[in-house]
């Protein structure tokens, strides 16, 4: 088995083929999308291949240690061109055929029109410890 | 045996090592390692007197920990550090528990942690559970409150107003927890202020348990079985409990005929009005706006006057509301949700829509998120039919 993490962007993706911000969708398409991502987390619950699962406020701000003695600096909020994270699931799969084949479920989730988003999606292994045999 | 009833011994067991000479901290781990061994034998041999069994387990455990030359030195210290047995005897050992967990020198999470473990008689297991993180994460927090309270324990501890106050704080942040994990945070809190009121007639007690209840008995309207948040107004209010209701509004009516007003007696006076609309078009609100006010003397929180400022709205029309909002600091969570619920009121469907989509993405939960930009979204179809 191998651990995956799947980004979901606010910003900075390319864009989605169905690129409508979700507040101008219908209100029942929200739910729709909704029910679907809930759906789909309770699914790999099943499957015994989810790890996590986070949604990320988008607010923050970046921070640094600024010497001895001193405060860290901050800087914030993050402008509007940053690449953004909304949120990620790490699975636990097989395969990366696997990794690659939940994530692009997970791109199909509805959304305007109730066609699938099309979101691009971020696939990244893992960094696990060294087997045992490889020494 | 059923778990509540076992938990509900816990309070007593830590009292009886206390008095037979343990300090607080090693007694409280002693009976969490009583309690955990309970959990496992006890479904396959329960015994005849489950407290006896729980002191003589807990008892032998002291003992060997006391025994343990590792931790010897670390623990006659700590034993010299804790004020002599009795010296506060007129306190319950109960309500002295509660108290003690609270303590104001421990920060609210660990008072909280240390609550449900010592009060509770949770399980670090299920403590770390219900607030999601790991188990080891919150066996060191609350290790490290106790040690807290070591290092204060010649502060003394009074039955004094802060301290009560302490107490009911943990208990209302334990309350708004709610549901997560393993464990029901709120049937929690709730257990444990009823037994806390038990033990004391001060009024802001019976209020917190008040208020507690009379939120509860809303719990099977406040979210759709998807999970999605039910605002008080769409909420179907044949759903609401209510025998807890009444039973809500019963102490709170005690509570006040005390004539001692306190935050929550007054949070629970607009929650029992609340409930007493059989539709949210009857609501009072221009009693629940006194309430507010008075609410507003008694505690400087902005988020009173930000629910204050709803209030307004609905008893004197969302110009009134908006007037009253430009008084609110921005900032204080949920003022721009506010906004843009009395924008949508007063007309301004776009101003409304887009305001509730800025609330979603200061957001805190993923639940009041979806919530607001469904509204945002709901305001935007509006717009186009109205275009259309």
């Amino acid at each position: 088995m191998a651990k995956y993490l799947l980004l979901k962007h606010y910003r900075g993706a390319p864009a989605a083929t169905n690129d409508v911000p979700m507040d101008r969708w219908r209100p029942e398409e929200i739910d729709a999308h909704i029910t679907f991502m809930d759906d789909f987390a309770d699914r790999l619950r099943e499957s015994g291949e989810f790890v996590d699962g986070q949604a990320l406020a988008p607010e923050g701000l970046w921070v640094r240690y600024d010497g001895e003695g001193r405060p860290p600096v901050t800087d914030g909020p993050f402008v509007e061109t940053k690449d953004l994270i909304a949120g990620w699931m790490i699975i636990d799969v097989e395969s990366q055929e696997r990794a690659v084949e939940l994530a692009g479920e997970l791109s199909a989730a509805p959304g305007a029109d109730g066609r699938p988003l099309g979101e691009w999606l971020e696939v990244r292994p893992l960094l696990t410890a060294p087997e045992v045999t490889a020494g | 045996m059923d778990p509540v009833a076992l938990r509900a011994l816990v309070p007593a067991v830590i009292g009886v090592l206390v008095r037979r000479g343990a300090d607080f901290a090693s007694a409280e781990d002693a009976v969490q390692e009583a309690l955990v061994r309970a959990l496992q034998v006890w479904p396959e041999d329960p015994p005849r007197d489950p407290k006896g069994w729980l002191v003589t387990v807990a008892w032998r455990s002291f003992v060997d920990a006391v025994r343990s030359d590792d931790a010897r030195r670390a623990r006659e210290e700590r034993v010299e550090a804790e004020p002599p047995p009795g010296a506060v005897s007129s306190v319950d050992d109960t309500l002295r528990l509660y108290l003690m967990c609270a303590h104001p020198a421990l920060t609210p999470a660990s008072a909280v942690a240390l609550t449900l473990r010592a009060v509770g008689g949770l399980t670090t297991r299920q403590v770390a559970e219900a607030y999601l993180v790991p188990e080891a994460t919150m066996a060191q927090r609350i290790s490290r409150a106790k040690a807290r309270l070591v290092e204060v324990a010649g502060d003394g501890l009074g039955q004094g107003q802060r301290d009560l106050g302490m107490v009911l704080h943990t208990l209302y942040l334990v309350f708004n927890e709610g549901y997560s994990g393993s464990v029901d945070l709120a049937a929690e809190a709730i257990r444990l202020t009823r037994q806390l009121a038990a033990r004391t007639d001060e009024p802001e007690v019976a209020g917190l348990l008040a208020l507690m209840l009379l939120h509860h008995a809303r719990r099977a309207a406040r979210t759709t079985a998807g999970g999605r948040l039910v605002p008080l107004a769409e909420q179907d209010r044949s759903l609401w409990d209510t025998a807890m209701v009444a039973e809500g509004v019963e102490l709170l009516q005690a509570a006040l005929a005390q004539d001692r007003l306190g935050e929550y007696q007054v949070q629970a006076a607009i929650a029992a009005l609340h409930a007493d609309a059989l539709r949210a078009e009857e609501t009072d609100w221009v009693q629940i706006l006194e309430w507010y006010d008075e609410l507003v003397r008694l505690t400087p929180s902005p988020v009173a006057r930000l629910n204050r400022v709803v209030a307004v709205g609905e008893a004197d029309g969302p110009a009134a509301g908006l007037a009253a909002l430009a008084e609110v600091p921005d900032g204080v969570p949920r003022r721009t949700a506010v906004a843009a619920y009395l924008h949508a009121r007063a007309g301004e469907t776009g101003r409304g829509a887009e305001l509730y989509a800025a609330a979603a993405r200061e957001a805190r939960s993923t639940a009041e998120r979806d919530h607001l930009t469904r509204e945002a979204a709901r305001l935007r179809e509006q717009l186009r039919g109205s275009e259309a």
